[in-house]
């Protein structure tokens, strides 16, 4: 387990105090404090770790956010921003001692401007509620994690998600233009507006994944895409994972950058088609998911295009999608591999390291053996095109001797996606799982460096604490900007 | 001033910063100097300059993944992927005409400036592609950010925060970035004689086409005559551009022209003529023969159209727009009236600008882009201080006393 310090007596002792101040700032029932109630906001994805927070808040404006943001600022209160608490890496994991600041309250779309391609969304609307306000005119919003249908813009730019499709579109920071920001102070800055590259600092790239150390965003302002005219997908099916890694740099280096490029191993095939019956090919070591766009014809040539590709790797078997109802049935095993996965095994942890693509069929040799050295199975998901990899630990949460090893498991399969050149996420942030690795990536120096950009935001570090960067000796360490 | 400082390595780099950090020498931080012209001007001792720091150290055209350091000739590695069917995907602009500059611009100027070209409305800006930077903070240590992977959100995004930064925070060694397939062809889409916001409406139709457009603008009449595969039209300009495999051009090309019907009649221009458009749009050559100050103004692309208008009726503005309207260039007299029009119309707009071009009495005398308000200002000097806390880096490039 990773460890998690002393919450700060002098707070708790003063709750009801908290508690009474916070009240008289938002309407009743938007401070929550029994415990009975406040046990629902213990624990986010990362369900291992729990911990009941002081209380809750449910502000609705972001009037309301910056003077509950100014009163804990002037109690000395620690702040957990939470959206849906969907974070896998426990971003949204509480303290004994820290207020919740929820913002499933402010959930409006404010404006949509299809003119100028933007949409303006306050930070508790679902990521998938932007692309159906917009879906009906033909647009989208491009980033699509898998947890879209749960969780909050607002969560997406904290952690910077990601999705299948950014190999094409991009990740979160890729399609924004600007937000609305509190500070610890409780001040209001808006960062870049309705227009692209905002003159002077990336303030707007740096708040993006900053995993709510830097302060809480109220408002987004995204850019919404127009679909494309049509999208079909393919799984192409490989005896080996080797194979089909060199297929993917051979696709690669046609010149064609398919919008997604899926990749998924033994385990994975196995899991998914269990779940979803998409007529994944049970006999294959790995397979691909391929999408292309365009006009029918377009995806026609596209995809015999990749199918040439394919057929020179010796593939068990080659299926394109006939229709869209084929494509979605494709999508659903993938998209639902963690709750596959979760079928089979009492509890998993889903990984997320990223890696130079040239190093999959190494990495996926060396996870096995890992796997059998320390007798916990191992499913391996991959966003092929751009080397993010997702291995699901299964493990048994009621017998802690396996959630240790499988918390072992994960550390070391990350150490070693940082050893072949890559680093510890790809798309589901460092939070509290991975904070204790940050030393495995980054130099003393280059860490003093990040704790003294989080100080100019947050001098007393009370924005989202113990999270992303591993605890030094004492506070009285902590690096206060000049 | 004294000789530039011109490190051979990073180690000498480290070497050269810590010894202007221990001495507080403000050093003015340079490539080959050709974008010296923007901004403010820095009051500096010395010069350090990253020219030295030169070549491609690492190169996976299958991961799309390229690094170099920061002082490589941007045009040496335009090539070096050319050779590979590949391009670096923001389309960055040159400059050198527009600026009166000689040398050749540099991986680090472009990311330093954070400068992208036309294929920005459709792909991202350069610091959409930047995956990784080492880098010399004000301390005299080495800072490395992100990697040499595509996804990457492990701790605080540096690569993008020292990404338009113009070496205020930190001295850029080395940088990776993520390059793209050279689509096989290009093909452009072209209105003549639409007023300007008939242009803009056409442009934003356009770019709302499921046809996947790259680059759209819009050229008034004296802008497109500068223009040689333009001046034919005779008019007005309005572009779009398709960049896709040949029959996808083919086919989305003739499908905007249909969808772009109630504009007008539309021609379409073929590879060489689409090359030479975008190249001339990508450098602001329809400016580049303007005597005076040049402007970038950023608003959203309705917005666009107003703020050309405004700026007309405050001086003789000559202008042009890319990004779909969203980014007006202008050039004007530099004068303090001319650039008091350009922030009042800017603003009127709720958008952003940039003096690019100016003397250095008038870009050191006003806000060569937008100032911050006081709660961000406050956090701007102790990011500064967090990288740079002797203020020995490019000292007020881009704010005064910053």
């Amino acid at each position: 387990m990773i460890a998690q310090p002393e919450p700060k007596a002098n707070v708790l002792a003063r709750r009801d105090i908290i508690v009474a101040g916070l009240r008289a700032l938002v309407r009743e029932s938007g401070v929550i404090a029994e415990p009975r109630l406040l046990k629902p906001y213990e624990t986010d994805g990362l369900s291992a770790y729990r911990q009941v927070p002081l209380a809750v808040v449910l502000p609705e404006t972001t009037e309301q956010v910056a003077a509950v943001l100014a009163f804990l600022h002037g109690e000395g209160v620690r702040v957990v921003p939470r959206g849906a608490g969907t974070s896998l890496s426990g971003g949204a994991l509480p303290m004994a001692d820290a207020v919740v600041v929820g913002m499933m309250r402010m959930n409006r779309i404010l404006d949509i401007d299809y003119a100028n391609r933007f949409a303006l969304v306050q930070a508790g609307v679902t990521n998938i509620g932007i692309t159906q306000a917009v879906a009906g005119d033909g647009f989208f919003y491009a980033p699509d994690p898998s947890s879209q249908l749960a969780c909050m813009i607002g969560g997406n730019v904290g952690m910077n998600s990601g999705g299948a499709h950014c190999l094409r579109y991009g990740v979160t920071a890729n399609n924004l233009l600007g937000v609305r920001l509190v500070t610890i102070r409780g001040e209001v800055i808006d960062i870049g507006g309705d227009y692209l590259d905002a003159a002077g600092y990336d303030w707007l790239g740096l708040i993006t994944g900053s995993e709510g150390q830097l302060g809480i965003v109220t408002e987004v302002t995204v850019r919404i895409l127009r679909g494309p005219e049509g999208a079909r997908a393919m799984l192409a099916a490989f005896r080996a994972n080797e194979v089909a890694g060199q297929c993917v740099d051979a696709i690669i280096a046609s010149g064609i950058i398919p919008v997604a490029l899926e990749f998924m191993d033994r385990p994975a095939i196995h899991a998914c088609e269990a779940f979803a019956h998409a007529g994944y090919p049970l006999d294959a070591e790995a397979m691909l998911i391929i999408e292309v766009e365009g006009s029918v014809a377009e995806q026609d040539w596209l995809l015999d295009r990749i199918k040439e590709i394919c057929a020179k790797f010796d593939p068990i078997s080659l299926k394109v999608s006939q229709s869209a109802e084929e494509s979605a049935a494709i999508w659903k095993g993938r998209k639902g591999a963690f709750g596959a996965v979760g079928r089979i095994s009492p509890d998993y942890l889903c990984m997320d390291g990223t890696i130079p693509t040239s190093q999959l069929p190494n990495v996926l040799r060396r996870i096995q053996e890992m796997s059998a050295a320390c007798g916990l199975q191992v499913a391996n998901i991959f966003h092929a095109g751009d080397g993010n990899l997702h291995p699901l630990i299964m493990f048994d949460a009621n017998d802690s001797f396996s959630f240790a090893k499988a918390e072992k498991f994960g550390a070391d399969i990350l150490r070693l996606c940082v050893e072949v050149g890559g680093c510890l996420t790809g798309e589901h942030g460092v939070g509290v799982e991975k904070r204790d690795l940050m030393p495995v990536q980054f130099s003393a120096v280059e860490l003093e460096q990040q704790r003294r950009i989080k100080s100019a935001f947050d001098p007393h570090w009370l924005l989202n604490p113990n999270k992303v960067f591993p605890l030094l000796p004492s506070a009285a360490a902590l690096p206060l900007a000049a | 001033m004294s000789a530039a400082l011109a490190p051979a390595d990073e180690a000498e780099l480290i070497a050269a910063v810590t010894a202007a950090h221990d001495s507080g020498t403000p050093l003015e931080i340079l490539g080959n100097g050709s974008k010296r012209g923007l901004l403010r001007p820095v009051q500096a001792a010395r010069g350090l300059s990253a020219a030295r720091l030169s070549g491609i150290s690492f190169y996976s055209p299958q991961e799309l993944v390229l690094s170099a350091q920061a002082g490589t000739p941007l045009a040496r590695i335009e090539a070096a992927v050319a050779e590979r069917g590949q391009q670096i995907t923001s389309e960055p602009p040159d400059f050198s005409a527009l600026l009166g500059a000689e040398g050749a611009q540099t991986l680090g100027g472009v990311v330093g400036a954070n400068l992208s070209g036309p294929r920005r409305v459709a792909w991202g800006a350069t610091r959409d592609h930047v995956l990784g930077v080492r880098a010399v903070n004000g301390r005299g240590e080495l800072v490395r950010s992100g990697g040499r992977v595509l996804k990457n959100v492990t701790g605080l995004d540096i690569c993008k925060l020292l990404t338009g930064s113009h070496g205020t925070l930190a001295v850029l060694s080395e940088i990776t970035i993520k390059v793209l397939p050279t689509p096989e062809r290009r093909g452009t889409v072209v209105l003549a004689g639409l007023d300007p916001a008939q242009g803009v409406a056409a442009l934003s139709a356009a770019l709302g086409s499921p046809y996947a457009v790259s680059g759209a603008a819009y050229l008034p009449a004296d802008a497109a005559a500068t223009v040689p595969s333009l001046a034919w039209l005779g008019g007005s300009v309005t572009l779009a551009r398709i960049e896709d495999f040949a029959q996808s051009v083919a086919y989305r090309t003739d499908r905007l022209r249909a969808e772009l019907a109630s504009f007008g009649r539309a021609e379409v221009l073929d590879d060489a003529a689409s090359v030479a458009a975008w190249a001339a749009v990508r450098d602001a050559v329809p400016l580049a023969g303007e005597a005076g100050g040049i402007w970038r103004v950023s608003v959203r692309p309705s917005n666009g159209p107003s703020v050309a208008a405004a700026v007309s009726r405050a001086f003789a503005a000559r202008w042009f727009m890319d990004w779909g309207g969203g980014l007006v260039w202008i050039a004007g007299p530099a004068s303090e009236d001319a650039h008091a029009a350009v922030m009042a119309a800017a603003r009127a707009g709720g958008g952003s600008w940039m003096l690019l071009r100016g003397p250095d009495a008038l870009r050191a005398g006003v806000a060569v882009i937008p100032p911050e308000p006081a709660a961000l200002a406050k956090i701007t000097a102790s990011v500064k201080a967090a990288f740079d806390p002797r203020g020995i880096l490019n000292p007020g490039r881009m704010y005064a006393g910053v």
